[in-house]
């Protein structure tokens, strides 16, 4: 066993300090701060459901703020409308979800990858409407109001056990997060390296080519939808947990820029990526908000305008950089640093030895 | 029956506006198989820009021509700065930048002119005419005769002039006519400043109307979207009666179906998209795409 964890190869470290870190942090940081993280770790999950269907199966969706709205909503009802236990509704907002995915990625199998990007795009723009329209169902613009889950009994005397203080709902909320965005990772890493991950890339890379070789295309893509549904709807229902509430105006058409941003900046076709992506495009907007008013040589009238509009200026700038000049995101970025210094440390020997296979573009 | 010929004549009218931008839609697409994602705000700084000169004291009807020939201008910078670099990148990447483009444009307006919806001046008035018992207001008129105008020049432009034939060909065998000593990439650049400017009159026709401000041509996008797919997404032609029929179908659909009503006039539009691109992925004029493997 100890030799089995000594021998792992060094990213098992990597993972090992990560989740350590996401783990320990919320016990140092306030409980606002941690609540942050929570919605930061949302997005992550959204993210990665976007990154198996973008990123591994080639299909581009730009309305996956309508699916996490699905799922917000779905929670939300369960709970207002059912008297549910919010917790126990995420499960049930996830599966629905991805059902509607599913049911989605049928007639989205027909279409070409540019005609599904038009036809979610409208979708997004329209999910505010809809939402409004069965108005004492979802409580129209006002949305619904959720009352926020207290630590259970055995959460709260483990934490208080091993910090000596008490655990505030905001940090339990976080932990959840934390859990399911774990176990959504974990399960998205272990569906790339295998078969369905395989042939979900095989038709990204080559549609025609993989059908000779007998990958079932249809059933592989409407399953890469459902799945990545799938999170989005886990996402919405820890978003309805987390924020305490839901409305139309929390799901606009910017959400979904926001998970494309964080996807493309993570950088697509990756595991860790999505949560790289999801901190900066969680943090990007609230740092800035927080970092220009406080610049004394900005004029107050420019701050003002830099709080509405900075974000998307931001967004759009990182967007076309980052699919000019590193198509791959940040994790790209590290994995060619990562291969040059190797070359540089090693020398000249490394070119017969052949190299790293390049990254291949995947968008 | 006068009330539904009214709804009628200015559905034609916001048609005529949905058909201008899926215009600039289809003559992009057409050049590089590409939906450009940033059309509508495209057209909407390039309203902004109209609204800057007209305050400034110019006469509308100088300051559309200075405009157009500014969004024109506007359009080739950006294929040349944010398209061209990637020209070679998968289509998908190239999606993903015309979204990023709506996005920083959507953000660039905000800053400069501020989220406050302003009110945009018409050169028609809003009195109406008895037209065979029909009441047409002169602004429904203006924006059926300027969309009609300009989609007679596009069409005059590209059917009978060598540059119209040079930019078809740039599209169509972008090989062949390198060879014969066309500038592709820069005929790709004009294909985006004439889109641009195309695009950019739906703004102009349709800003009196919505009012004007950042996020305006959203829900005007994706009319236009519904058009240029309705008509076949390659077809200038289609675009322009799709724009006709999307125009028409969500104005009487928001005014006889109860359930649709004003609000949910949008999820019209998504609902043509869905359901033509199932039933017919090719619009009403689009060829089937032959794939080669």
């Amino acid at each position: 066993m100890l030799r089995r964890i000594r021998g792992a190869p060094p990213r098992y470290w990597l993972v090992g300090v990560v989740v350590l870190f996401f783990v320990g942090f919320p016990t140092v940081i306030s409980s606002f701060l941690a609540s942050e993280w929570a919605q930061a770790l949302i997005l992550a999950i959204a993210i990665m459901g976007l990154n198996i269907l973008v990123g591994y199966s080639g299909q581009l969706s730009l309305g996956h703020g309508a699916f996490m709205a699905l799922g917000a909503y779905t929670s939300a009802i369960l709970a207002h409308h059912f008297k549910m236990d919010i917790v126990a509704t995420i499960p049930i907002a996830g599966l629905l979800t991805g059902l509607v995915g599913f049911v989605f990625g049928i007639p989205a199998l027909r279409l070409s990858a540019l005609y599904l990007a038009l036809a979610t795009f409208a979708l997004a723009v329209v999910t505010p409407s809809l939402i409004k329209r069965p108005a004492e169902l979802t409580g129209g613009v006002q949305g619904i109001i959720l009352t926020q889950p207290d630590p259970p009994g055995f959460a709260q005397s483990a934490y208080g056990f091993l910090t000596g203080t008490a655990m505030t709902s905001d940090q339990w909320i976080y932990y959840i997060c934390l859990f399911c965005a774990l176990i959504l990772f974990w399960f998205a890493w272990n569906l790339v390296r295998h078969r369905p991950g395989r042939a979900m890339r095989a038709i990204r890379d080559g549609e025609v080519a993989a059908a000779a070789s007998g990958v079932n295309i249809a059933g592989y893509k409407t399953l890469a939808f459902g799945i990545s549904a799938f999170y989005a709807g886990i996402a919405g229902g820890l978003f309805a947990l987390a924020a305490g509430f839901v409305s139309p105006d929390t799901f606009p058409v910017s959400l979904s820029i926001q998970l494309l941003v964080g996807a493309v900046v993570g950088g697509l076709a990756s595991i860790p990526g999505p949560l790289l992506g999801a901190v900066f495009a969680y943090f990007l907007p609230i740092e800035s908000n927080q970092w220009v008013p406080s610049q004394s040589w900005i004029p107050d009238q420019i701050a003002a305008t830099v709080k509405n509009a900075g974000p998307a200026v931001t967004y759009g700038a990182v967007l076309i950089l980052i699919m000019i000049f590193a198509p791959n995101g940040i994790v790209g970025l590290l994995y060619r640093g990562y291969v040059a210094l190797n070359r540089r440390l090693r020398g000249a020997a490394d070119r017969e030895t052949g190299q790293m296979p390049p990254n291949p573009q995947t968008v | 029956m006068q009330a539904f010929l009214q709804q009628v004549i200015s559905g034609i009218a916001i048609g005529g506006v949905f058909a201008s931008l899926a215009l600039a839609l289809v003559l992009i697409y057409n050049a590089m198989g590409l939906v450009n994602f940033a059309q509508g705000e495209m057209a909407m700084l390039a309203t902004f820009a109209a609204y800057a000169l007209i305050n400034r004291g110019m006469s509308y009807w100088i300051a559309l021509p200075v405009t157009l020939v500014l969004a024109f201008g506007g359009g080739i910078v950006i294929q040349r700065v944010v398209i061209r670099p990637a020209e070679k990148a998968p289509i998908l990447a190239l999606v993903i930048i015309t979204l990023g483009l709506a996005t920083l444009l959507n953000g660039l307006a905000g800053f400069i002119f501020g989220y406050v919806p302003r009110s945009f001046p018409s050169a028609f008035s809003a009195q109406t005419v008895d037209l065979l018992g029909v009441f047409i207001s002169y602004r429904d008129l203006g924006v059926i005769g300027v969309s009609g105008l300009v989609l007679l020049a596009v069409y005059l432009l590209l059917q009978r002039t060598t540059v119209g034939l040079t930019l078809r060909a740039a599209a169509h065998h972008p090989e062949a006519s390198r060879l014969l000593g066309v500038q592709v990439s820069w005929m790709l650049a004009l294909g985006w400043g004439l889109a641009s400017a195309v695009g950019a009159v739906s703004g102009i026709m349709v800003a009196p109307i919505l009012l004007l401000e950042p996020n305006m041509m959203q829900s005007i996008i994706i009319y236009a979207f519904a058009a240029a797919v309705l008509g076949g997404i390659e077809s200038p032609l289609g675009a322009v009666l799709g724009g006709l029929i999307v125009g028409v179908t969500v104005n009487l659909a928001g005014a006889y179906l109860p359930f649709v009503g004003g609000d949910l006039q949008l999820a019209v539009g998504l609902a043509i998209i869905i359901v033509v691109l199932i039933i017919r992925p090719n619009g009403l004029f689009g060829r089937a795409a032959a794939r080669r493997v």
